[in-house]
């Protein structure tokens, strides 16, 4: 028993090495002060060249406004949606929630090759707003699906009560339903954002040309080869979300403490 | 809306709308519309003509096609069968860590996911390469006199598919093993059955929706992950994923694009249904 506890802690640690191993070697090779294999020192001449670069910044900022926005779409569209599919009964009303789930079992490319033509057909020029409708498109269902199902374990008593004290039906939704359901909402949000600022296939059919994204852009680069800068960049967002996960347990504890 | 309201029993709450018209405008046309331009003819530069033709359909079937076909659905079978294979024993033994170990593990799992799969899969790219760190590593050491070429063939690809998919597979078994109920494991070897017996007929059995969730979550992106076979397999494998993007950016071939994709599509659904059917009979057989 002793020893499977020891070799099974060694195939959990094995499998995490696998998961950071070509993390930590970019992270190390983004202080490389050669371009190609070798070490040839520290230096952090890829870091200079990084905020140089005027394309990857500006396919940072970008992906940075496509997240946010469509993030925030998908939040109205999700969260009204499952709402108002509670309190509705309509004859279409599981057609409409099964069509609304497919673009999350739908292999990217089939979408990307369908907002491709689409687009084309109905003369939306490709662009910003032709990235916004497809990463609001597949970020809907995560909103929804959260929302739906937080409210679904709701107890219908408690918006009861507040409509028996008097309060009206949008009084109810934002003192009492919302607060509720606002986990579920943050937690699809962070999905979303994170599957937008990730998306390859999908942008890769609706871009345009004044619109590259990051992951685009970081593609283009992989494909012509030596990318020195493409490290600094992963390591610099590799702080940041570390960063965030410490600050946010920082928090956590520092709340827990108050109390 | 109101009036509606009271006239029957149905009525729609007016935030359902955005909803609705999101749905129909962005999700429903749009597939309506792939599906109506696999029975049109090409155009002559790019786009569709307004002549009907089943010529796409016939196409799927020749060789050429066929080969790619049978070599994405040989790449999305092994991936699965990997990532179960890695994921199943990693989401297993996770789950019977302290909570307070449990959820660090998780998080370390997740946190990659924050930073762009692109360039994770570039420190595959530093590793492997001709003058890359492991042939580096073994140069050094006198193991080899020339560099191994690790990158651009089907091996990295299949890295690189595993190492992209790994975590799908292992949150959703995840999910399913940590509301296990153990009790009735421990039923079970109280009953005399030994340790193999009782994963094999109790907790396997008790995870199967996490496994099922977790091999829909790997098979169905890996037919379309153009970028890894591009970038680690250096095109060597033509994917599914490849082909429908060639069809659409180089050949302009609209109608055959969208066929393939409807191919694909069925292809990917009835793997699902099959693969559910199996496993729900709780035979173990099933299991890849």
């Amino acid at each position: 028993m002793k020893k499977n506890k020891w070799a099974s802690k060694l195939f959990v640690f094995l499998v995490l090495l696998f998961n950071y191993l070509p993390i930590f070697v970019v992270v190390i090779y983004s202080f490389n002060a050669s371009k190609y294999g070798n070490w040839a020192g520290f230096s952090l001449e890829w870091y200079e060249k990084l905020f140089k670069n005027a394309q990857i910044l500006r396919s940072l900022k970008n992906s940075l406004f496509l997240a946010v926005s469509s993030c925030a779409l998908s939040i109205l569209i999700g969260t009204a949606g499952a709402v108002g599919m509670a309190k509705s009964r309509f004859r279409t009303q599981n057609l409409l929630e099964n069509v609304s789930m497919i673009p999350m079992m739908l292999p990217e490319i089939i979408l990307g090759m369908a907002y491709l033509s689409f687009f084309s057909i109905a003369r939306i020029p490709f662009g910003m707003i032709t990235l916004i409708i497809a990463h609001t498109t597949f970020c809907v269902p995560y909103i929804f699906i959260n929302v739906q199902s937080r409210l679904t374990g709701l107890d219908p008593a408690y918006v009861e009560a507040a409509r028996d004290l008097g309060a009206s039906q949008t009084r109810a939704f934002y003192d009492v339903t919302l607060p509720l359901i606002t986990p579920a909402i943050v937690s699809g949000a962070l999905l979303s954002f994170a599957m937008s600022m990730d998306d390859v296939v999908i942008s890769f059919f609706v871009t345009g040309t004044t619109s590259n994204t990051l992951p685009l852009q970081v593609y283009s680069m992989l494909k012509m080869g030596v990318t020195p800068e493409v490290n600094a960049l992963c390591t610099i967002m590799l702080a940041v979300v570390f960063g965030a996960i410490g600050l946010f347990y920082l928090l956590g504890s520092l709340r827990k403490k108050a109390r | 809306m109101r009036a509606r309201k009271e006239k029957n029993a149905r009525h729609i709450s007016p935030t359902v709308w955005l909803l609705y018209v999101w749905t129909v405008l962005f999700v429903a046309l749009p597939l309506v519309y792939v599906v109506a331009i696999t029975f049109l003819k090409k155009g002559d530069v790019w786009g569709i003509t307004d002549q009907f033709t089943l010529e796409n359909y016939q196409n799927l079937l020749s060789p050429v096609y066929a080969k790619v076909f049978l070599d994405s659905f040989l790449v999305a079978i092994l991936t699965t069968a990997l990532t179960l294979l890695i994921g199943y024993p990693f989401a297993y033994f996770t789950a019977k860590f302290s909570p307070r170990v449990r959820a660090f593990i998780v998080l370390l799992l997740m946190a990659p996911f924050w930073i762009n799969s692109l360039l994770r899969l570039n420190g595959w790219i530093i590793l492997l390469k001709a003058n890359g760190a492991v042939n580096m590593a073994l140069q050094g050491m006198g193991l080899i006199e020339e560099p191994v070429k690790f990158l651009y063939n089907n091996g990295a690809m299949m890295l690189g598919m595993v190492y992209a998919l790994l975590p799908f597979m292992i949150t959703s078994i995840y999910n399913s093993v940590e509301k296990l109920d153990w009790p009735v494991v421990e039923a079970a070897r109280d009953l005399g059955a030994s340790p193999a017996k009782a994963f094999l007929t109790v907790t396997v059995p008790l995870t199967v929706p996490g496994i099922v969730a977790g091999c829909v979550l790997v098979f169905v992106p890996s037919m379309g992950l153009f970028f890894i076979s591009d970038l680690l397999g250096g095109a060597k494998t033509l994917l599914l994923g490849n082909l429908i993007k060639n069809e659409l950016m180089q050949a302009r071939n609209w109608p055959m694009g969208a066929a393939l994709s409807i191919a694909m599509l069925l292809f990917t659904t009835a793997f699902i249904f099959l693969y559910k059917k199996v496993t729900g009979s709780k035979n173990l057989g099933g299991l890849m």
